[in-house]
C-alpha cells in the first residue's frame, strides 16, 4: 500500500528578514541581510554586539497588553506566524480547529528570556517577587500550548527540543503523524527567541559566534574561507501540513509535498559534528530513501550552512559522500547568511524557503560568499539568486547534541 | 487612606501593570469573569498590591475576594 502523501497548504513566518512570507521572500531573493546591531538590550559587556532580531513588531499592539504580557517573546512570535499560516491555508482563525488537528513545534531553548528575567528578579528581590508567570513562559512547550489555546488545536501535540534540528524534526514527526493516519492536519513549525544577553554571552564563550562587530551584515558568511562563526537570529515559522486528500477535498492551495524525512544522531560530541559529517550522511540517505527518490533527482539543497568552521566543512563532505560527483551539480545555498541562525526555528524557516524555491523556481543566494575555501568547493549560489526549473529540494538541519534532521520536498 | 483612593490605586495597577481595559475596572467587576484574571494572575495582583501598599497578604485572606470591591475593602482594612 502506498503511503499517504503530505502537502503544505499554508505558510507563516516572522523573522529578521520580514514579518510575513511575502516580505521575507522578496528579501531572500534580493540577498538582503537581516543582521544588525542589537537594539533590544545593552551589549556593552558582550563580545558580540549584533544579531538577527525581529523588527517593527509590538506584541502589545498585536495581542493586547493583557494577553501579551502572559507570554514570552517566543510565544508572541509563534502566535503571529501561526495566524498568517492558518489564514494562508484558508482556515478560519476565529473558530477552534478542534480535535482532528495536531500541533508539533520545535524550539532549542524555549522561553530563555523569561528564565533570565526570573533569575534576575530572584537575585534582586527574593523568591516572593518571582513572576508567577515565569514557569509558563520559560517551559519549552510554552509556544505549543499557547498556540493551541489561541486557535483551539485539540489534537495530539508535541514539542521537540533537538537544538538547531528541532523544527526540522518537528516537521518530520508531523509528516509521520499524517502519514500514519493519526490526524489529517498538523500545524507544524518552530520558534526561537534567544537573542538575549546571557544566551549570546554563553554562545560566545564556546567561540561559536562570529565576532565581526565592525560589519554585522557581512558577519554571517557560510562556506567562505573567512567565516568565523554563526550569528544569532530569532523568529518563528509555521507550516499547515495535511494529507493530500484533505487538501484536495477542501480545495486548498498546495505549495508542495513533504516527501522525505530522515533523522540520525552523531553520538560523537555535544557540539562538534562527527568527522566527515557521518551523522549527516545517514540522515540525508534516510530522507532520500523515505522520499523514494534517487540522488540524481535533487535539484536544490538548503544547507544547514551555519558559517562555523566545522559545520560548513563537514556538511560539504557529507554532501560529497552521499551525492558523489553529482554534488558538484547541486545548487546549494545557506539562507542563514541573511537571517542568522534561527536555532530551533531554523528547520521550519528553511522548509519554507525550500517550498517557495520550488514554487517560484528561484534559488536564494548565500550572501557574503567571496573567498573560496578548498574544503568548501561546491556550488553554494554565491551572492545572487538564480532562476532555475526545480522539482525537488532538500533541507539539512543539524543540532548541538548531535541531532540531524533532513527533509525532502517535491513540487508535485 | 480613603476607600476611593484605594480604588483609584487598584484601578491604576490593573490598567498599567496588567493591561486591563480601564472601563472594565469597577467596584462590582468580578476578577475572574469580568477582568479575565486567572489563578496565575491573582498571584500577580497580590504581588502588585503588596508592593504598592507595603503590606503582606496571606493566601487565606483572599478566600472571600472575588470582586474588585472586595479586594479594595480588604486592602483598606489593612492599610
Amino acid at each position: 500500500m502506498s503511503k499517504r502523501r503530505v502537502v503544505v497548504t499554508g505558510l507563516g513566518t516572522i523573522n529578521p528578514l520580514g514579518n510575513n512570507v511575502s516580505d521575507t521572500w522578496n528579501n531572500l531573493i534580493s540577498g538582503v541581510s537581516g543582521i544588525d546591531y542589537i537594539s533590544s538590550f545593552e551589549t556593552d559587556e558582550l563580545p558580540v554586539k549584533f544579531a538577527g532580531e525581529v523588527k517593527n513588531f509590538d506584541a502589545n499592539e498585536y495581542l493586547g497588553k493583557q494577553h501579551a504580557r502572559k507570554l514570552d517573546r517566543s510565544g508572541h512570535l509563534s502566535i503571529h506566524a501561526t495566524e498568517e499560516a492558518l489564514k494562508d491555508a484558508g482556515l478560519n482563525t476565529e473558530e477552534r480547529l478542534g480535535t482532528e488537528v495536531g500541533i508539533v513545534f520545535g524550539t532549542g531553548i524555549g522561553g530563555i528570556g523569561a528564565t533570565e528575567q526570573a533569575v534576575r528578579t530572584y537575585d534582586e528581590r527574593g523568591a516572593s517577587r518571582i513572576n508567577p508567570l515565569a514557569i509558563t513562559q520559560l517551559m519549552p512547550n510554552s509556544s505549543t500550548g499557547q498556540v493551541a489555546i489561541k486557535f483551539g488545536i485539540e489534537g495530539p501535540s508535541l514539542t521537540i527540543t533537538t537544538a538547531c534540528a528541532a523544527s526540522a524534526n518537528a516537521i518530520g514527526e508531523a509528516k509521520n503523524m499524517i502519514q500514519n493516519g493519526i490526524v489529517d492536519m498538523v500545524i507544524a513549525g518552530g520558534t526561537e527567541s534567544g537573542t538575549t544577553a546571557m544566551t549570546i554571552g554563553a554562545f560566545a564563550q564556546i567561540r561559536a559566534l562570529s565576532t565581526n562587530n565592525e560589519n554585522p551584515k557581512e558577519a554571517c558568511r557560510p562556506f567562505d574561507k573567512n567565516r568565523d562563526g554563526f550569528v544569532m537570529g530569532e523568529g518563528s515559522t509555521v507550516l499547515v501540513m495535511e494529507s493530500e486528500e484533505s487538501a484536495k477535498k477542501r480545495g486548498a492551495n498546495i505549495y508542495g509535498y513533504i516527501s522525505g524525512y530522515g533523522a540520525s544522531t552523531d553520538a560523537h560530541h555535544i557540539t562538534a559534528p562527527a568527522e566527515g559529517g557521518k551523522g549527516a550522511v545517514e540522515a540525508i540517505k534516510k530522507a532520500l530513501a523515505d522520499a523514494e527518490i534517487s540522488n540524481e533527482e535533487v535539484d536544490y539543497v538548503n544547507a544547514h550552512g551555519t558559517s562555523t568552521l566545522a559545520n560548513d566543512k563537514n556538511e560539504t563532505a557529507a554532501l560529497k559522500t552521499v551525492f558523489g560527483d553529482k554534488a558538484y551539480q547541486l545548487n546549494i545555498s545557506s539562507t542563514k547568511s541573511m537571517t542568522g541562525h534561527l536555532l530551533g526555528g531554523g528547520g521550519a524557516f528553511e522548509s519554507l524557503v525550500s517550498l517557495l524555491s520550488l514554487k517560484n523556481n528561484i534559488i536564494p543566494p548565500t550572501i557574503n560568499l567571496n573567498n573560496p575555501d578548498e574544503d568548501c568547493d561546491l556550488n553554494y549560489t554565491p551572492n545572487v539568486a538564480i532562476e532555475k526549473d526545480l522539482s525537488t529540494a532538500m533541507s539539512n538541519s543539524f543540532g548541538f547534541g548531535g541531532h540531524n534532521g533532513v527533509l525532502v520536498f517535491k513540487k508535485d | 487612606m480613603e476607600i476611593n483612593e484605594v480604588f483609584e490605586k487598584v484601578k491604576g495597577l490593573f490598567v498599567e501593570d496588567l493591561g486591563i481595559d480601564e472601563s472594565k475596572v469597577t467596584m462590582e467587576a468580578k476578577l475572574e469573569e469580568d477582568l479575565e484574571i486567572d489563578s496565575l494572575g491573582i498571584v500577580e495582583v497580590v504581588m502588585a498590591f503588596e508592593d504598592e501598599f507595603e503590606i503582606e497578604i496571606d493566601d487565606d485572606e483572599l478566600a472571600d475576594v472575588s470582586t474588585v470591591g472586595q479586594a479594595v475593602n480588604l486592602l483598606h482594612s489593612k492599610i
